[in-house]
């Protein structure tokens, strides 16, 4: 870097409170900031919330893009689907609580991070995460910062604002490009520091998702990517794949098939798009959800399947429901039944119930 | 004619990573259109063309074909 330029650095930004204050407090030192938010199918922004019908009144924002909107810095989202793939199916540290590879996800992250250009300059001088040590069990623990730096590469460069007093002294400090001084020592998990920053910079709108910034950290998504993995044999996934798993209602009777049922009409409007892929039921007789069949069922099973339908439908209370199944094959059939009783249902039926 | 990125069925925010990979490889002051499904484009690409100088010439549903058109002109 030469004198003249304006230092430079790309903060992560997930859209929750802490990669906001983290890079706000690199802004205020003069740094030039742009963000990066990396898209891999798994982020709890976006998506469900414009499937689902409830929600169609209060389109939901992308909170990455308004916390950098906020912050007055540009924002590059990167798709990261494919080479994340690697991250998700064999982290070399292992998994959190659920599926969340989140060590492994952060050095990714970070890693990728550098790779970057930026809009106004051909490389980045440092990183910045709104990482707190302490704050998350497994991956944001004293342990755990040096072998994020060392492994993603950044090493020295890799700098957290809010907990950098904590830590040795990073290259952007050593530089004079960033103050020390202004920089924090929060630690663990109250969060009461960063809402006190949070109010210091008349931020009163923000998110704080709980759990984590993406599926793999909720329980109930992690057992429908297990079951996914268990019954096709193979650890190994599709976007369309993970999508489908935030989706519905996933009902697997036997090792044979498993359905994938929508629950409301915004559900229904989605689960249409996939219509080409799956064997899929519609239900003629009542009103009722639209269902994808996955798997390869038997004649007994679509049966088993049409009784299911029969429930989740107006005409559960009915003697009998009439269902089209549509075979991938083109092929259409007709079957009645008589709709499932509940007591008939185990609870393992469900996935992630 | 303008060029047209095809983010039918795509769920945000991949509409606008798709128009953003569109903008990298293209000249200042073209102007192109993102055909979208998701409602959440009336949401993100605003923000976008605010935050990256574009400007966002149009932005509309066609309602009987069930497309949403946004019309950018690419910014510096
Ligand atoms: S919660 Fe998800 S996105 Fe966040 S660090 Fe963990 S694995 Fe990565």
């Amino acid at each position: 870097m030469t004198d003249t330029r304006k230092p430079s650095a790309i903060a992560l930004i997930s859209g929750g409170l802490d990669s906001m204050l983290a890079a706000k407090v690199i802004l205020d030192q003069g740094v030039h900031v742009e963000g990066v938010n990396f898209y891999t199918g798994f982020c709890v922004e976006g998506h469900t919330h414009a499937v689902r019908a409830k929600n169609k009144n209060k389109q939901k924002r992308n909170n990455a893009l308004w916390v950098a909107e906020q912050l007055g810095i540009k924002l590059h989202i990167v798709d990261v689907i494919e080479e994340y793939k690697d991250v998700v199916l064999n982290p070399s540290h292992g998994y959190g609580k659920n599926l969340n590879p989140c060590l492994d996800c952060k050095i990714f992250m970070v890693n990728k991070a550098l790779e970057l250009s930026g809009f106004d300059t051909d490389s980045f001088d440092f990183v910045v995460t709104g990482e707190v040590i302490g704050q998350r069990p497994k991956s944001q623990k004293n342990e755990t910062m040096p072998i994020i730096a060392q492994e993603s590469g950044a090493h020295d460069r890799l700098l957290r604002p809010l907990c950098a007093k904590n830590l040795p002294e990073t290259l952007p400090e050593r530089a004079g490009w960033v103050n020390r001084e202004l920089l924090h020592g929060f630690y663990g998990r109250n969060r009461k520091p960063q809402m006190e920053l949070a109010a210091r910079y008349g931020f009163t709108d923000y998110s704080q998702p709980a759990g984590g910034c993406c599926f793999l950290t909720d329980e109930r998504y992690s057992s429908k990517l297990k079951d996914l993995w268990q019954f096709r044999g193979e650890k190994n996934y599709e976007l369309d794949d993970i999508l489908l798993l935030k989706i519905g209602r996933h009902i697997r009777p036997n090792a044979r098939f498993k359905l994938i049922m929508a629950r409301e009409e915004g559900e229904n409007r989605f689960l249409r798009g996939y219509r080409k892929n799956f064997t899929y039921i519609e239900i003629d007789s009542h009103e009722g959800p639209l269902t994808l069949v996955e798997g390869n069922p038997s004649t007994s099973d679509l049966t088993l399947a049409t009784r299911l339908v029969g429930r989740y439908s107006q005409g559960k209370n009915a003697d009998e429901v009439s269902v089209t199944i549509h075979h991938r094959n083109g092929v259409s059939e007709q079957i009645s039944a008589s709709p499932i009783a509940p007591h008939e249902i185990p609870d393992n039926w469900h996935i992630g119930l | 004619m303008e060029e047209i990125v095809d983010a039918i069925g795509l769920l945000c925010p991949l509409p606008l990573i798709r128009a953003q990979e569109f903008a990298k490889s293209t000249k200042p002051g073209t102007t192109f259109i993102v055909h979208a499904t998701d409602p959440g484009v009336f949401r993100d690409f605003p923000a976008w063309c605010r935050m990256h100088g574009h400007t966002l010439v149009d932005i509309v549903e066609h309602k009987a074909e069930q497309i949403i058109e946004v019309t950018i002109e690419l910014g510096n």
